[in-house]
């Protein structure tokens, strides 16, 4: 039972050291996943990128592709049916999709980690958590057992799991919710990783123990200045800690924006819907704003803008022509860095 | 832990007390009479078949006969004698035992290696070629009643091919039990086969089996650590019942292949009319079948942490 595969000969990835761009960027991305009924067309040229040290929150509903781009960037997609027909994702200037599976192995957990969203689930419920956080450093640095086991240990006091000790021959149905999550967040830190990728890490917590667990992702960030892409559709959440946002819809980016900036000013009427369908203390009473209709099929993503049909402001255009992602100005001209959207009346949304 | 095998034992006493009595009180309502069948064709006169009924305590009622065996079973471990030839069914059980312990051995590991390994070809490759031949063999063997396959591997093997012997001997050779196992653990195997392929193919979509290959470990650890011991928890509980099932002897294999182990003894003393023999039998085997079963039952703690016994 203990095949343990030592990898600690791994290099320093090829011309790391000395690349100056993003940490991560994702370039054009489409992925599609072939069924039975059709070609599901889950993501449709999604460019973004991620800084060290900087947090880019991912926001969209369930099917906008957010979660497809992160398994993307893993390479833990089900392929087939899914499929990346084109697009690039560069990792320090190097195309992972490039890359022989062994050495995407490799960068997997070592340089970029990700935190999963229910973590009864996405732990292995017949091993103890110390062996699945000990596995990290047998694995990747060919450490004994019970080296492994002493660094389990580091690990979960580090993300602040009381008696770490007593604690780390039980098993995940033997913790709580949050300190469950606690136990992912330690496993994607194990090896101090460059990225972290969380996807909706907080969802199936309880409101105080969200706030307690982002906090602890955003200290743990800070420490090791890692890029953390958080993927969410809980506007709340995001408003804390992201840096810069990128609201998805139908496989597409539709705005991005530094996340007050978006707050403040939508510049597309989906992030607009949104943030007003968020409760607020000082409308109590009043009916809360919802944006009418479903999410697109997309087996049949409707022509135009994805979103003409929910959408407000929909003209002819919207129908025909599919709106390119493009930057937002001021209404005189001024550049407004970091903002983009893909709305034909971007400008009617951001000033009117 | 310790109550919980306590209260399984406790519980082993009233199962052992209901199989006793049914066997019992089968065997006598089965027509036809051990002491009338001892004389065979020739026959006796009644006063001679009188006195042997008497000798032999066949002449009481039956609840009192019953009552009388179980004191000398819990009292002094005697679980009868063969009325035929007046040995022991202890004895006569240690003389089969071995022979069906080695019998059920050889099945078991060929159910064990084979069907497990073909149930992870099968369940790697879900809705692939290599799996539909493997649902095919699986189902044909499933649909072979036994005595058909072993008809058919004794003919082909033995006869057609003259490979092996057709019966095996008194002082059998692990060899000479290959052909018997085949036949007898092949309808098990194709049922672990399939167990252990949907239990994988299962598993496989777990979502802690995306957190193991996101966390960047070889295929090989992922599939040999995370996914085996997960899919690995019904079958074993399949495999833990089915050794008891063999340790019972096979009365259908060990007779098409003349091997005189448990199955062997248990098919003459029914037709023989046997019932001390066969109750004796029987109630060792339910005893083996009940200690096998609860041993199952801790392994199966030990697999899945999740449950725990109290």
């Amino acid at each position: 039972m203990s095949i343990i595969d030592k990898t600690a000969a791994v290099p320093a990835p090829r011309g790391g050291s000395d690349h100056t761009g993003p940490l991560l960027e994702v370039k054009n991305l489409h992925v599609e996943f072939h069924t039975r009924d059709g070609v599901a067309k889950a993501v449709n040229g999604v460019n973004y990128s991620v800084d060290a040290g900087e947090t880019l929150a991912v926001l969209g509903e369930s099917g906008s592709g957010k979660s497809v781009t992160a398994q993307a960037i893993m390479g833990i997609l089900d392929m087939p049916p899914g499929k990346i027909p084109q697009g690039e994702i560069l990792f320090r200037g190097q195309d992972m999709l490039k890359m022989s599976e062994e050495e995407r192995r490799k960068i997997r957990g070592r340089k970029i980690a990700m935190i999963f969203q229910d973590a009864l689930s996405s732990l292995n419920p017949v091993l103890t958590v110390g062996y699945q956080l000990g596995e990290m450093f047998r694995v990747h640095h060919g450490m004994s057992k019970k080296d492994a086991t002493v660094k389990a240990v580091e690990l979960m006091d580090k993300v602040k799991i009381p008696a770490a000790k007593a604690r780390v021959s039980d098993y995940p149905h033997q913790f709580s919710g949050g300190m469950r999550q606690r136990i992912m967040i330690a496993m994607a830190l194990a090896l101090e990783p460059d990225l972290i990728i969380a996807d909706e890490p907080t969802t199936a917590l309880d409101v105080t123990v969200q706030a307690q667990v982002m906090d602890l992702l955003a200290e743990l960030q800070q420490e090791y200045n890692m890029g953390l892409i958080l993927i969410t559709h809980d506007l709340g959440v995001v408003a804390d800690v992201a840096d810069k946002i990128a609201v998805m819809y139908a496989g597409r980016i539709v705005e991005q924006a530094p996340v007050h900036e978006l707050y403040k000013r939508p510049a597309h009427p989906y992030t607009r819907g949104l943030l007003e369908s968020i409760p607020r203390l000082d409308q109590k009473g009043q009916e809360l704003y919802a944006i009418k209709g479903l999410p697109p099929n997309l087996l049949k993503v409707p022509t135009g803008c994805a979103f003409n049909p929910r959408c407000p402001k929909a003209d002819d255009i919207c129908r025909t022509e599919i709106p390119a992602l493009v930057p937002v100005t001021e209404q005189n001209g001024a550049d407004l860095p970091g903002r983009k959207s893909a709305c034909h009346f971007w400008k009617e949304t951001i000033h009117g | 832990m310790g109550r919980y095998v306590a209260r399984r034992l406790l519980q082993m006493i009233p199962v052992f007390f209901g199989t006793t009595l049914l066997i019992f009180a089968m065997v006598h309502l089965l027509p036809g009479d051990p002491v009338l069948a001892m004389f065979g064709d020739k026959g006796a006169d009644p006063a001679t078949l009188a006195a042997k009924r008497h000798e032999l305590g066949l002449d009481k009622p039956e609840w009192q006969q019953y009552l009388f065996y179980m004191r000398d079973m819990i009292l002094h471990l005697d679980f009868g004698t063969q009325i035929r030839n007046g040995r022991p069914v202890t004895e006569v059980l240690g003389d089969a035992f071995p022979i069906t312990l080695q019998l059920a051995v050889l099945a078991f590991a060929i159910e064990l290696v084979f069907g497990i390994g073909l149930g992870i070809i099968g369940g790697l490759r879900a809705g692939r070629l290599a799996d539909n031949l493997i649902l095919i063999f699986t189902l044909l063997i499933i649909s072979i009643p036994v005595f058909v396959l072993g008809y058919i591997i004794k003919m082909v093997f033995a006869f057609n091919l003259g490979w092996i012997a057709p019966n095996v001997s008194t002082e059998p050779v692990l060899s000479e039990m290959l052909a018997p196992a085949i036949v007898l653990g092949g309808l098990s195997l194709a049922y672990v086969a399939r167990l252990t392929r949907t239990s994988m193919a299962e598993n496989l979509r777990a979502d802690y089996m995306r957190t193991a290959v996101a966390k960047g470990l070889p295929r090989r650890r992922v599939i040999g650590v995370h996914l085996m011991r997960n899919s690995m928890i019904p079958v074993v509980t399949f495999l833990g019942t089915d050794i008891g099932a063999l340790m019972g002897g096979a009365v259908v294999t060990e007779f098409i292949f003349n091997i005189h182990g448990v199955g062997g003894v248990i098919a003459e003393s029914i037709s023989r009319r046997e019932g001390s023999t066969l109750v004796g039998l029987v109630t060792i085997l339910v005893i083996v079948y009940l200690v096998t079963s609860l041993l199952i039952d801790l392994l199966y703690a030990v697999l899945d942490p999740r449950i725990r016994y109290a």
